[in-house]
């Protein structure tokens, strides 16, 4: 590890910064010039959205069913019980959902971007392509950022439905609520601000994921260990990032309530 | 010979033209005032010992990199002042070989081949007949589905030789397309570079360890009629469609034709041929 002197890694801090915004208006502004790489999005999507369906329900179950059981417990002493489809259901979409399903869509596909991009950029690949007159930034950029905010919307919404789903398992059949009762709660504590900001949210943390994953990809120096490195970073920076908007976005969704 | 000083620059004759180029990585200078030109049709043979800049000077021809001074003319444009994007225009009539070939790895050997034409959206079947040409250019049609992962090295060169030229650019940029490869394998692929100087009479920057390989360009020509090479009957001197030149110490100390070095005195360049 060489040493560096404060200003000096200062200075590539802002550099980086800098870049990183570069990159984000680039994938940005490339959505409307020409190509637009229309199969390469689809192949992304796929790739992001279906490939990360598991991982998202799975989380999404557990997380329902957890909230049901913590809730419960602590209702049960007030003699609310009937009160657990309220507060999974509000949690679920306001919070755990958009945050859950991008950290776990960060740790695959920030991570998958960031050694996809970084070994083409370690064996010359992405000056080939430029060599060859394609703009990386189009050809790979912008379709896994288009793609990567598309899907996080709708695996969110799925993240949301069987987190509901598995608060209403623990509470059908270890609390033994009704059916009725939990759903009804769950749906009438909703309200129009829940919703516009469960859903605002994925669509930042989509963009989050795909700019620092390709950021940290196309950054890569240093051979293979480069890669490693970025990969890491790539998911750290990412869910740091993703909690830190959070805080931010929650704040500021919530004055329009 | 500063190129800025006779403008318009002179694109008829020359392809590529390097006015004082300059480059340094942190503070290690490793082109320090390069100045040369690549007429047309010719072929310029750069040697130098490893780490002398011979890939850099080819990334800075296609714009991959900006020099710290200097300008460079490719076409007639000069790729130090030009934006990224207008860069994309120009580098398509360019073919590069990359030291490493430099294959997308996910990509069968077509869609390596047919990269070019793919972006540009021909038919379906004019691209897989081009890919086909290029292909068996270089005698792989055979290798068409396979990945560059189950290739060989000198494989893998000639499939990079294959996607440099399915366009038929009017410049190529070789960087040591023989490195590392037996001597069989070597001549042919100086042979295609030879068929490619001859037949479609492509300006081309050739980087190479191997003197041999400058020598055999120098004294041959591509055949057409008999699809190999042949020696070229009389003088070398006959042959100015090819160049030397060598680099030393981020400076061009020998620029000319095989005649002139061997009566250069130079004690490096001596050594460097003998
Ligand atoms: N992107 C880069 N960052 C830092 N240093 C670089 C970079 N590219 C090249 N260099 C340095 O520039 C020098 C010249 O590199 P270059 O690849 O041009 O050499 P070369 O003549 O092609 O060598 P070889 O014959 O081994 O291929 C080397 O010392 C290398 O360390
Ligand atoms: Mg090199």
């Amino acid at each position: 590890m060489e040493l560096l002197s404060p200003t000096a890694i200062a200075k590539k801090n802002a550099l980086a910064v800098q870049e990183y915004a570069h990159l984000s208006a680039r994938s940005i502004a490339n959505l409307f010039r020409r190509p637009l790489y229309l199969a390469d999005i689809i192949q992304q999507a796929d790739l992001i959205g279906v490939g990360s369906l598991p991982i998202v329900v799975l989380t999404g179950t557990f997380t329902g069913m957890v909230l049901a059981l913590n809730t419960s417990a602590t209702l049960q002493q007030f003699g609310s019980l009937s009160l657990t489809g309220q507060l999974v259901s509000v949690s679920m979409v306001r919070e755990l959902g958009p945050v859950l399903t991008s950290l776990m869509v960060a740790g695959r596909n920030a991570s998958g971007m960031a050694s996809e991009l970084g070994s083409m950029q370690v064996t010359e690949q992405i000056d080939a392509m430029r060599a060859l007159g394609t703009d990386p930034y189009k050809k790979l950029v912008t379709p896994r950022v288009t793609s990567t905010v598309f899907m996080m919307f709708f695996l969110t919404i799925i993240s949301d439905l069987v987190g509901l789903v598995g608060g209403y398992i623990i509470s059908f059949l270890l609390l033994g609520l009704d059916t009725f009762q939990y759903w009804n709660s769950a749906y009438q504590a909703l309200k129009y601000n829940d919703v516009i900001t469960g859903l605002i949210k994925p669509l930042f943390f989509g963009f989050i994921i795909a700019t620092v994953g390709c950021y940290y990809g196309l950054s890569t120096r240093g051979g293979t260990q480069g890669v490693g490195r970025s990969t890491t970073q790539a998911v750290v920076a990412a869910s740091v990032l993703i909690l830190a908007v959070d805080v931010v976005l929650t704040k500021l969704l919530l004055s329009f309530a | 010979m500063a190129a800025s000083n006779h403008l318009p620059i002179d694109t008829i004759h020359k392809t590529i033209i390097f006015d004082d180029v300059a480059i340094a990585f942190e503070d290690q200078v490793v082109l320090d005032g390069i100045s040369f030109e690549l007429k047309r049709g010719e072929t310029k043979v750069l040697f130098g010992v490893a780490g002398s800049g011979k890939s850099t000077i080819l990334k800075l021809a296609l714009g991959l990199m900006k020099p710290d001074r200097g300008h460079i003319y490719v076409l007639g444009h000069d790729v130090t002042t030009m934006t990224e994007e207008e860069l994309f225009d120009l580098r398509n009539q360019v073919g590069i070989v990359f030291q490493e070939s430099a294959l997308f790895d996910s990509f069968t050997v077509r869609e390596n081949v047919a990269f070019r034409l793919m972006e540009e959206k021909l038919p379906e079947d004019e691209i897989e007949k081009r890919v086909r040409e290029a292909l068996s250019f270089v005698e792989l049609e055979h290798t068409m589905d396979m990945l560059p992962s189950e290739l060989s090295g000198g494989m893998r060169r000639r499939v990079g030789i294959a996607r440099a030229i399915i366009t038929h650019p009017e410049v190529l940029l070789y960087d040591s397309p023989t490195g590392g490869l037996d001597p069989i394998t070597s001549t042919t692929i100086i042979e295609l570079i030879m068929k490619q100087r001859d037949v479609y009479k492509t300006s081309a920057l050739l980087v190479t360890h191997r003197l041999q390989d400058g020598f055999t360009l120098a004294t041959h020509r591509y055949d057409p009629e008999a699809k190999h090479m042949v020696p070229l009957d009389g003088a070398v001197s006959r042959d100015v469609h090819t160049s030397f030149l060598i680099l030393r110490d981020g400076k061009v100390i020998f620029d000319g034709t095989a005649v002139d070095l061997g009566h250069i005195e130079n004690a490096y360049i001596r050594e460097y041929i003998s």
